[in-house]
């Protein structure tokens, strides 16, 4: 068994009178790359805000490399390891596509106000070993050549490619994508499978929303289905596809 | 025909009038343009700063302690109406400022036993510095200049650093910039003390040039005014702050002369009164016109 970079434990969520998530559990192990499927409304998003720290839950709780974070504010979760997308891209529009990656940037001497002020050397070093990482990043997603332009004249694909990058630049234990290809072309939607690959074969772990099954099937070592905010299947893609619950909840019972 | 070199005090006493004004801008616009949050009660720290600075001048403290006193005071009110508003966002938080600025407002007129109320402060001394008085209005604007040159250095090494990068990313996405993992609400706070401290910088400086000081002249219209010179100059430039100062300190100078030699009365006092009108005028062309400002961000960059 592979150390649980991501444990989620028990975890339902009510709001008012409306049961989003019924205890939920699954892990997401190191170098793993979990897909989060079911249909609309079944509360995986939802999923998403209470690992992030959006949310809290109603019951349940959330570890990171058996570390809880359930409780703790949406930064120092981020801090902790777990990077995320949006499924609505959520880019600074108006800072350019390098200053988006440098937000990024954990532990920045720079950011705290003294060294900014006082502009100490060592704080120059770092901006400029941050850039070059940055930089490093952009090529991954092929935007290098944006770096300069501002977030918000990148079309939708590249948005959606830059928040991948900029969720990189956390250097997170395990990055949580919220419908990468969603709303994307064929040709977009290619490169973040493309993307998505490279980091999988870095050993990164990974939870994705996906709703393309030729795309959980390209790149998910497993796949857990939600439906109506319960875990009704785990296991590999090619299982899940024949799995009759998983048939149900997306095309309805069918009659024998 | 006009005199231009007798016109020189009036020119000098503009001159101070844009110094002080473009410290406020840029402070407001490091709280406003860069972190976004809409304040409409800066005329409040500034205020605060007047006060504080001419009452410790009046228990004998030296000029500069007490302008330092009204930074660091003008800074702790930003934070204390900073911290209970933190999670409003956009609109509230103006409204949050608003209810500030009116609070301060009243304080200064019915805490008479300290401010004197309406009555206002009168023989304020100009700033004594280590045996140097600057009496003249000369002295005085080299004064103001080199404070709003200080201003400006500081306000933009910080708006430069990676601290001023996540205020700006603060402005374009709160939710994401904590999903980075920056702890926004201290972002938030430190722009608002700081913000409020320089006005307060401010407030220590007019109040010693104008020697008279009442609350009628830390109202919102002088709050709108300081937003409307952030947002002609451009949200997220300093340059553009300085700009606005000068814009709109000389902007309402022509109306006076307009019927200030004429007869009727009407003409004379009215045009003064229009003063608002114009900053109202100008606000709206701006907002449809130059949504940007004048040197505003996202403009020439490429």
């Amino acid at each position: 068994m592979k150390e649980a970079m991501l444990n989620v434990r028990g975890i339902s969520k009510d709001f008012g009178g409306l049961k989003a998530l019924n205890n939920v559990s699954f892990e997401v192990g190191e170098r793993e790359v979990v897909g989060l499927i079911g249909p609309n409304g079944s509360g995986k998003t939802t999923l998403f805000e209470i690992i992030n720290g959006f949310y809290l839950p109603s019951h349940g709780s959330v570890e990171c490399c058996g570390q809880r974070i359930t409780g703790l504010l949406p930064h120092e979760i981020a801090r902790r390891g777990i990077g995320r997308t949006f499924q609505i891209v959520r880019l600074f529009p108006k800072l350019t596509v390098l200053e988006n990656l440098l937000v990024a940037e954990q532990h920045l001497k720079g950011e705290l106000l003294l060294h900014a002020l006082l502009k100490l050397r060592h704080v120059e070093a770092e901006d400029r070993a941050n850039k070059e990482k940055a930089l490093k990043l952009l090529e991954l997603v092929e935007l290098g050549h944006k770096k300069n332009e501002l977030a918000e004249n990148l079309s939708y694909g590249q948005q959606k490619l830059l928040e991948i990058a900029r969720a990189l630049a956390l250097e997170p234990r395990i990055l949580l994508l919220d419908e990468p290809d969603a709303g994307l072309n064929p040709t977009i939607a290619r490169k973040v499978f493309n993307v998505v690959k490279e980091l999988k074969k870095e050993g990164k772990s990974v939870l994705m929303i996906e709703h393309d099954m030729e795309t959980v099937m390209g790149l998910c070592d497993r796949v857990v289905v939600l439906d109506f905010g319960e875990k009704i299947a785990e296991g590999t893609p090619k299982e899940i596809q024949a799995n009759e619950k998983v048939l149900e909840a997306y095309l309805g019972k069918v009659k024998k | 025909m006009i005199d231009l070199l007798g016109m020189w005090p009036y020119f000098l006493h503009l001159l101070i009038y844009i110094g002080i004004y473009a410290i406020l801008g840029m402070s407001l616009n490091l709280i406003t343009g860069y972190t976004g949050l809409l304040n409409l009660g800066h005329a409040a720290f500034w205020g605060i700063g007047a006060y504080t600075s001419v009452l410790l001048v009046l228990a004998g403290i030296p000029w500069l302690l007490a302008l330092v006193a009204s930074a660091v005071l003008a800074g702790l009110a930003g934070l204390l109406i900073g911290f209970p508003s933190l999670n409003l966002r956009g609109d509230y938080f103006a409204v949050a400022t608003l209810g500030f600025g009116e609070i301060i407002r009243s304080i200064l007129i019915n805490w008479s036993e300290v401010t004197r109320g309406p009555l206002g402060i009168p023989g304020i001394p100009r700033p004594e510095v280590m045996g140097f008085v600057f009496e003249s209005n000369e002295a005085f604007l080299a004064l103001v200049l080199a404070l709003a040159f200080l201003t400006y250095v500081f306000l933009r090494r910080l708006t430069r650093s990676s601290f001023g990068r996540v205020l700006r990313a603060i402005r374009e996405d709160e939710i994401a910039a904590q999903a980075l993992g920056k702890d926004v609400n201290k972002y938030k706070l430190t722009a608002m003390g700081i913000g409020a401290g320089f006005a307060g910088i401010a407030g220590g400086l007019f109040a010693h040039y104008i020697t008279f000081i009442d609350p009628t002249s830390f109202v919102l219209n002088e709050s709108v005014l300081m937003l409307l010179i952030v947002v002609l100059g451009g949200m997220g430039s300093l340059e553009g702050s300085l700009v606005g100062a000068v814009a709109l300190v000389l902007l309402p100078e022509p109306l006076r002369l307009i019927g200030a030699n004429s007869d009727i009365t009407w003409l004379k006092t009215g045009f003064a009164q229009v003063r608002m009108a114009v900053y109202a005028l100008v606000l709206l062309l701006v907002i449809i016109r130059l949504p940007q400002g004048l040197l505003g961000e996202g403009r020439n960059r490429k």
